[in-house]
């Protein structure tokens, strides 16, 4: 029983990264007596379990995942969401309005083709569509602000052991941020100079996600941009 | 980048227009400023000319093919050009594969008529036996990947290509066309290249990118060749230009068009 | 209007043919390679994509999903779609051919899905399509070995879960030799063709075709010797997805 590389070594889907039996993480399966990558990443040992970091990889829904998404149909008692996954998720009414159930409800009204609305994953349905609800503080339509896009994988690089990244740009910048886990990030600031400076940061961040030391070089790139300002 | 599914975000629109109200634009260029353009000729070695265009993320392969053919009848002591484009489905989510829709006509349709408007070829010279032979042009028009202002893009690409082709020479003899092995460069007359921009909203810019072409109300293409004359032009969209913002528009051509020919 | 001619192989058989020592078109050994580039990541809006120079074969393949399939009726319930589209640009060839689909690009992108499927999690992805986008810029034989390379590595790019790469490489015979990589002279006026698909750590053969004629002992030599230049092709696939991240196997070697 053992493991088969260093850790944080660079694989690719197939790689062997444990003989014998231990407990799996993410971005890995079982292949006889081995444990194998299925992504491209960075293969990760603990104590007890093997898991690849995935440097690429698209965005799995999950019940309990705040996500940033775009309406682009309207069904009968809910509406489409496209949120960057394998299918389109669904926002039934009960689930954006706290009030009864009419028949003669009138749905664009709420929510029309084209709005943009951060919600939660409050459930997958037996098919695996996500099911959205936006009840709940901070979450309902957007009317200001604007979306750019993130790698889903990177996310936690983005926002950071217990936020700090994020909060990091949030102090240097002044602008309300909302990280969807779907790879959507949306920005609001008081000047575009603000916002220009949390993309570039941003996208630094994804740029660099996989380089050790992040932390100190964003804040020293925040800092920079905010000197060049003057 | 725009839409994946095709619905353009309300959100998007709004704040495009709110930061173009400020004169700017939501990537930091200014009105008149085209993206970064880089441009490569002889790239594919089985085409008998070729050049790739990068204009930011917009990408086009323009590749020409020589050979010989039957005239058109209307015309029949002329060569032929024929300008065909398409939509790769790897250029953009929604780009579906199949055969080339309205948007790929009209890029295939506006970059021929400024070469043919132009008369950037000697048809007359392109001529082996009057009604039966005679050369033929194809330039295709390969998108590979769309972030606004095909046609600027394939323009520039159609003119780098043709100047750079080199095609095959045949001699006539007792009535039949002969291959000789040697190869000709084609001479170009003019060099027509296209300058596009968008109104949205009060504001007129230069060189939309995809989420700019989600969300303008009209769009502006002048092809102009080096002595400045107007070649082609293409009004696109739903909004009207009035007389003086058409005029701007033309003398904002003239201005960046010289930008464009820097790459020939 | 020009129609496109389709391929006829001389039909020789062993007795008839001697074995040559002449070197190949290009200068190559029987069982070299010829020069292979791979870049991911080259296309800004697909999910994942991959750029190959096999030889002056030129081919650029785009991956998007999983995503919604439509129409709805055709998506499977319980696994993903994999979509392979195989089409070769006007100027790719001279002389130039028609931008149309042929069946011949039909078969290949049906092909390309059987050769790719068994490498890919599908079932991770009900109802749901992965399309796979290969254009051929220029072609210069073995286009198909070419797509399945490049497709192996956009859909890694994609960060969809995969099993295993899959490479792929052809091996045939030309005036009486056994060969590898088959140039497209080599293709047209050779004996036999033979494009391989291969699965390196599950040890798996993913895609097989043949054209031509071959004695069974022959036949079973070239899909060795194919395999040979898959596991080859494996770590220019490798080098390619880690080049990305600036790290690749020679300097982890160093380290």
């Amino acid at each position: 029983m053992s493991a088969l590389l260093e850790n944080r070594d660079l694989v690719v889907p197939g790689d062997a990264l444990y003989e014998g039996r231990i407990r799996i993480g993410d971005n890995t399966y079982r292949s006889q007596e081995r444990v194998c990558a299925t992504r491209l990443g960075l293969v990760n040992y603990n104590k007890n379990m093997v898991s690849v970091i995935a440097l690429e990889a698209g965005f799995n829904p999950l019940t309990g995942d705040l996500v940033v998404g775009d309406v682009i149909d309207i069904g009968l008692g809910k509406w489409i969401v496209d949120i960057d996954a394998a299918t389109n998720a669904a926002l039934n009414v009960p689930d954006a309005i706290d009030a009864p159930f009419r028949t003669d409800i009138d749905m664009p009204s709420i929510l029309d083709i084209g709005d943009t609305v951060v919600a939660k994953i409050v459930d997958l349905d037996r098919r695996r569509t996500p099911i959205l609800s936006i009840l709940g503080r901070d979450l309902g339509k957007v009317t200001k602000g604007f979306t750019i896009r993130f790698t889903p994988s990177k996310i936690p690089r983005l926002i950071g052991r217990n936020g700090s990244m994020v909060n990091m740009i949030l102090r240097a910048t002044g602008c309300n941020i909302a990280i969807g886990q779907n790879g959507r990030v949306l920005i609001n600031g008081r000047t575009r100079e603000q916002e220009e400076m949390a993309v570039s940061a941003i996208q630094k961040i994804e740029r660099e996600a996989h380089i050790s030391g992040l932390t100190n070089r964003v804040q020293e790139y925040l800092r920079q941009l905010k000197e060049e300002k003057r | 980048m725009s839409s994946r599914q095709g619905i353009v975000s309300r959100l998007k629109q709004k704040k495009i227009h709110e930061v173009l109200a400020s004169g700017k634009r939501m990537d930091g260029r200014g009105l008149e400023e085209y993206r970064d353009i880089v441009v490569k000729t002889g790239v594919m070695e089985k085409a008998h000319g070729s050049a790739e265009v990068y204009l930011g993320k917009t990408r086009v392969l323009v590749g020409v093919s020589i050979q010989v053919g039957r005239p058109f009848s209307d015309t029949p002591d002329k060569g032929v050009l024929m300008c065909n484009a398409e939509f790769t489905p790897l250029a953009h989510p929604t780009f579906e594969p199949g055969p080339p829709r309205a948007p790929a006509i009209e890029l295939a349709r506006v970059v021929d008529r400024g070469l043919r408007s132009a008369e950037i070829l000697d048809f007359d010279k392109l001529v082996l036996i009057e009604g039966r032979d005679v050369y033929m042009v194809f330039v295709d028009l390969w998108v590979l990947s769309y972030d606004g202002n095909l046609i600027d893009a394939a323009a520039l690409g159609a003119v780098a290509a043709l100047r750079t082709a080199k095609r095959p020479v045949h001699k006539v003899k007792d009535g039949k066309i002969e291959l000789t092995g040697k190869m000709k460069a084609l001479k170009l007359r003019k060099e027509p290249l296209a300058v596009t921009m968008a109104k949205i909203g009060d504001s007129l810019i230069v060189d939309p990118n995809a989420d700019e072409e989600e969300v303008m109300d009209a769009r502006l293409t002048v092809t102009l060749d080096e002595d400045g004359n107007i070649c082609t032009i293409q009004k696109a969209n739903w909004e009207g230009f009035t007389v003086e913002e058409l005029h701007k528009a033309l003398d904002l051509a003239q201005e960046k068009v010289a930008e464009l020919r820097a790459h020939l | 209007m020009s129609k496109v001619k389709k391929k006829t192989k001389k039909r020789t058989t062993k007795k008839t043919t001697k074995k040559t020592t002449k070197k190949r078109y290009d200068g190559r050994e029987a069982n070299e390679l010829r020069p292979i580039k791979i870049e991911s990541g080259v296309l800004p809006n697909a999910d994942g994509s991959a750029y190959i120079e096999m030889g002056r074969n030129k081919v650029l393949v785009g991956v998007f999903g999983p995503r919604e399939m439509h129409p709805k009726r055709f998506s499977k319930p319980d696994r993903a779609t994999l979509r392979c589209r195989y089409h070769m640009s006007p100027f790719s060839v001279s002389p130039r051919r028609s931008p149309a689909p042929s069946r011949r690009d039909t078969e290949i992108g049906m092909v390309m899905s059987w050769a790719l499927e068994p490498a890919v999690f599908l079932d991770r992805y009900p109802r749901s399509v992965i399309d796979v986008y290969a254009e051929v810029l220029e072609a210069d034989g073995g286009t198909r070995t070419a797509c399945i390379n490049a497709a192996t590595v956009a859909l890694v790019d994609a960060g969809i879960p995969m099993r295993d790469l899959v490479a792929s490489c052809a091996a045939g015979k030309v005036d009486g030799r056994l060969i590898l990589d088959l140039g497209d002279v080599e293709d047209k006026e050779g004996e036999a063709d033979v494009p391989v698909a291969y699965m390196p750590k599950l040890e798996k053969v993913t895609l097989l075709q043949m054209d031509g004629v071959l004695p069974p002992e022959e036949f079973k030599e070239c899909i060795n010797l194919a395999i040979e230049g898959c596991k080859q092709i494996y770590e220019i696939q490798r080098e390619a997805l880690k080049k990305k991240y600036g790290i690749t196997d020679e300097e982890e070697a160093e380290e």
